[in-house]
């Protein structure tokens, strides 16, 4: 049996691997971002938080890393409009990853969190500084620093993970492949294509990620060690 | 004369471990006082009741005006009057030495960046360590982390300065160049007090040696008090420390 590739059907459609590349991006970064702020808020409350705090962040974090990233997104979605708030599916996408992000970031921050010892905290207390200055200065940047391989990876698979937003019809690259193949009969080469932007996304993101924790952690960068 | 701290029948417990069983005593002010006694004693306990790491169950502890037993403490403020030195340095490893020495000026009392290099290149040199500002505390020697440790200390320019055992971790020639470090600040009229197992600097340096044991003062008295000590636990003590059969006969 021979396949005849012809990925040249493929060229019309370029503007919109294009349109959905950079909408992948977009869900990805504004995820990013907003799940590092939601994840490593959780992870300081579940590490210092009062035990409400401890058990309301216990749960979420339990919930969402037990349940499947495609059912998040259609509670989300569907829950959203049941309450009869108008969301676009773009906005749903960037909640339900965010979410989902958050929880993951949750536990990984956490770990880091928890890597700082005690007596770093106990001299800055004694040098003054207050609990929200403390843990700004002296236990998130070295938590963070120790874990920031694991969080490298984590948002690579956050942009990845974004495809599953396709089933609301978000309009990111996975989504425009669906569309793309089922006008060319062309599933093969679409996927392919899709596959290799995908790579290429991941490779970008990586070494975005590297360079951030370059400019981040001086010390690193300065004494040489790897990030 | 004003007391800069005073402890008055301390009680500390963990759970149902009496750690302070009744302790009592003063440091005036330009004072050094030196607390000796067996590894267990409460030694680092007491320090740490001081700077309100720890809370007590009975007594009184003024320091620097501070009522520490009151529950309306303003822990903040204490601190800034009191500045502590640890055996393990807790040195902040992602800052350079000049920034672990501007973080609390520059955060806790709003110095100008600017301001806070110069107060940090000022402190620095007074404990030998000037040329270190841009390294990293990994970098760095035992006993210079430790020097460094105390320059940031002093660059909040604390009152009282409580030293726990700031060179047990150091071997003898870096014991030396901190202990010259702090036989400096004392010269200068600082009021400290020290756990130390150095006895020859105690004596050197310390105007009052406090001897703990089993979590009470047991003697207090200036230097000739360990050539002459009252009790057979204190002398114990000192003939232990001396001579170096000590740590086999433990
Ligand atoms: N956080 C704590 N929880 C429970 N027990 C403690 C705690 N801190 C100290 N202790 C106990 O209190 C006693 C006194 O400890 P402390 O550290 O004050 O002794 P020390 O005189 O400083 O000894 P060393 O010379 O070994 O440093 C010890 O028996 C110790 O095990
Ligand atoms: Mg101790």
């Amino acid at each position: 049996m021979t396949y005849h590739f012809d990925f040249a059907a493929l060229l019309p459609y370029w503007r919109e691997f294009a349109r959905g590349i950079w909408l992948t991006v977009q869900l990805s970064a504004v995820s990013t971002v907003l799940g590092f702020v939601l994840g490593t808020l959780c992870a300081i409350g579940r590490a210092d938080g009062s035990r409400g705090v401890k058990w309301l962040v216990a749960i979420y974090v339990e919930a969402i890393r037990n349940t499947p990233l495609l059912v998040q997104v259609f509670i989300i979605y569907f829950g959203i409009a049941t309450l009869g708030v108008h969301v676009s599916a773009n906005m749903a996408a960037v909640i339900a990853l965010v979410v989902n992000v958050g929880a993951y970031t949750c536990e990984i921050v956490r770990a880091g969190i928890e890597s700082v010892h005690k007596s770093q905290i106990e001299a800055a207390d004694c040098l003054g500084l207050s609990r929200f200055q403390t843990y700004w200065h002296v236990v998130l940047r070295p938590a963070i620093e120790r874990v920031y391989p694991a969080i490298t990876s984590q948002y690579v698979l956050l942009m990845l993970a974004s495809s599953i937003t396709s089933q609301i019809s978000a309009e990111e690259l996975t989504a425009v492949a669906n569309r793309i193949q089922s006008d060319t009969f062309r599933a093969f080469e679409t996927y392919i294509v899709t596959g290799v932007l995908y790579l290429l996304l991941s490779f970008v993101v990586r070494v975005c990620l590297w360079l951030f924790g370059l400019a981040v952690f001086v010390r690193r960068r300065k004494l040489g060690t790897a990030i | 004369m004003s007391a800069v701290v005073s402890l008055s029948n301390v009680h500390k417990q963990f759970g149902a471990l009496k750690v302070l069983d009744g302790v009592s005593f003063d440091v005036g002010r330009g004072e050094v006082a030196a607390i000796i006694g067996q590894s267990g004693s409460g030694k680092s306990t007491v320090l740490r009741c001081i700077n309100a790491l720890e809370t007590i169950q009975q007594g009184t502890i003024d320091v620097c005006g501070h009522a520490l037993h009151d529950a309306g403490l303003n822990r903040r403020a204490l601190h800034l009057d009191v500045g502590i030195v640890f055996q393990s340095y807790n040195l902040f490893p992602h800052l350079t030495v000049e920034q672990n020495i501007m973080l609390a000026p520059v955060s806790v009392k709003s110095v100008p960046k600017k301001e806070a290099r110069e107060l940090a290149r000022e402190v620095l040199a007074r404990v030998g360590m000037e040329a270190k500002a841009e390294n990293y505390p990994e970098q760095l020697s035992g006993g210079q982390q430790q020097r460094v440790a105390i320059a940031r200390s002093l660059a909040m320019s604390p009152k009282l300065m409580l030293f726990d055992e700031v060179t047990s971790a150091l071997d003898p020639q870096l014991t030396g160049e901190v202990l010259r470090v702090m036989e400096d600040l004392a010269r200068g009229g600082m009021t400290m007090i020290l756990v130390t197992h150095e006895m020859a600097f105690a004596r050197k340096v310390a105007s009052k040696i406090i001897y703990m044991h089993q979590g009470k003062v047991w003697e207090t008295g200036s230097g000739e008090m360990l050539d002459q000590p009252k009790t057979p636990e204190l002398r114990n003590f000192v003939g232990g420390v001396s001579s170096d059969q000590a740590s086999a006969s433990v």
